[in-house]
């Protein structure tokens, strides 16, 4: 989306820091992707893809950036490469983890200090709310 | 004729599904969770709706990538429990009620609202969490109480619908429901919320003072909620916050006048604002 210009509607959206909207654009970027990530609702699939990550990718027609991630469980990178997060779930449901695991990968901080801070009533809104006034 | 009574909303997240499965509900994690629908199970056993219309999402599993419905209703007889990717849930089958159901499709698109019919889907952890919260841990066995009808609108991919195009949609419901010539008795339900983010990061997001705003509009003031734009929702309740506008579906449905019966708040379930409200008709 870098070279597209924005409408107003999803420039709005730019503003609020460390958050990717799934708009119409990434679901075009993140097709094949999440069409992937769809396929392992099924529980032949799923075994299939244990078996060989990498052999069971290739049909799905992954980027490279999309396809390295996949195999390093790097969902930050996945939903900056199009990917939504619903989608990505069946990777994590595959692997035995909860939401809770997999979103915590992408905040930086680990999975104990991330449950740590959801218990003491989570991530405060104060200085989350604009990129462009830190201070909100 | 038919005729809604009251309107129930509660958040679905999926770890409250594992939780049930596992049968792990007296954690002291989850513990307080339960015990706070306790109440609500009551009153909905008393309350003996014969069909329940339950506004939700769809997770990325009745409907891939290739199609994204902005609003949908489920005409089937029946609903399977979806695999989301770890096995299908353990819950009873979904009994739909299809000549309401298509009674319904039909008068909201001929009050212009351009509904997608489905005949054929799975429901997701998004229908079955509040199914179970309100009628209890059922098992494949047992029979919910009454018939569903499931009914999806989409928050996955922007834009979903405004706030004040699912308010309005519920108002048409409202008048489909009461243009039926059996008598049912009728609760709807509007899913999902409340202040939540599951990506990027700023995830963990929570912020209980406008949850508790919405909360109180949502009796007094659900108008005045109409007017909060996309940008809001997301920049103060969370990118996955913007499932609230499903609440204000299940308002429009209601009448004006409303009595707030019960209200149950709880931070953290999983990543979320845990959020639950009953609403009766006057």
């Amino acid at each position: 989306m870098s070279d597209k210009q924005l409408s107003p509607y999803l420039n709005e959206f730019e503003d609020i820091p460390g958050t990717l909207v799934f708009n119409t654009f990434r679901s075009r970027q993140g097709f094949n992707l999440n069409q992937f990530c769809m396929s392992l609702m099924k529980q032949e699939n799923r075994d299939k893809f244990k078996a060989n990550e990498a052999e069971y990718l290739k049909p799905w027609k992954l980027t490279p950036e999309q396809n390295d991630a996949v195999l390093k469980r790097d969902y930050l990178k996945l939903m900056q490469n199009g990917g939504n997060i619903y989608f990505l779930a069946k990777i994590f449901s595959t692997d035995g983890f909860p939401y809770l695991v997999a979103v915590s990968t992408m905040t930086g901080m680990s999975q104990e200090e991330y449950s740590k801070m959801m218990l003491g009533g989570g991530r405060g809104i104060k200085g989350n709310r604009s990129k462009s006034n830190p201070s909100l | 004729m038919a005729r809604i009574t009251a309107g129930v909303t509660t958040s679905h997240v999926p770890a409250i599904a594992a939780t049930i499965d596992l049968g792990k509900q007296q954690q002291p994690y989850w513990a307080p969770i339960f015990k706070g629908f306790e109440f609500s199970r009551k009153w909905m056993a008393e309350h003996k709706p014969d069909v329940a219309i339950l506004i939700y999402n769809d997770h990325a599993s009745a409907f891939d990538a290739t199609i994204f419905p902005t609003f949908a209703i489920g005409c089937a007889d029946e609903f399977e429990s979806a695999d989301e990717g770890w096995g299908r849930r353990p819950v009873p089958i979904v009994k739909g009620n299809s000549d309401f159901a298509c009674h319904i499709a039909q008068s909201l698109i001929l009050n212009e609202f351009d509904m997608t019919v489905v005949n054929r889907m799975d429901v997701d952890h998004g229908l079955t969490v509040p199914l179970n919260l309100l009628f209890g841990d059922l098992k494949p066995e047992d029979a919910w109480p009454c018939e569903v009808i499931p009914f999806p609108i989409n928050v996955v991919q922007y834009p979903p619908p405004t706030g004040k195009r699912c308010f309005d949609l519920g108002r048409a419901l409202r008048k489909a429901v009461e243009s039926y010539p059996r008598d049912l008795r009728v609760v709807v339900f509007g899913t999902g919320g409340m202040s939540h983010q599951l990506q990027g990061t700023r995830a963990g997001l929570i912020n209980r003072e406008w949850d508790t705003k919405f909360l109180d509009g949502l009796t007094k003031d659900p108008i005045g909620l109409t007017k909060i734009p996309h940008i809001e929702y997301v920049r103060e309740a969370g990118s996955e916050g913007i499932e609230l506008v499903m609440w204000l579906a299940m308002r429009g449905a209601l009448n004006d006048d409303v009595k707030e019966v019960y209200r149950f708040y709880h931070v953290p379930c999983s990543n979320t604002a845990l959020g639950h409200i009953i609403l009766e008709n006057q």
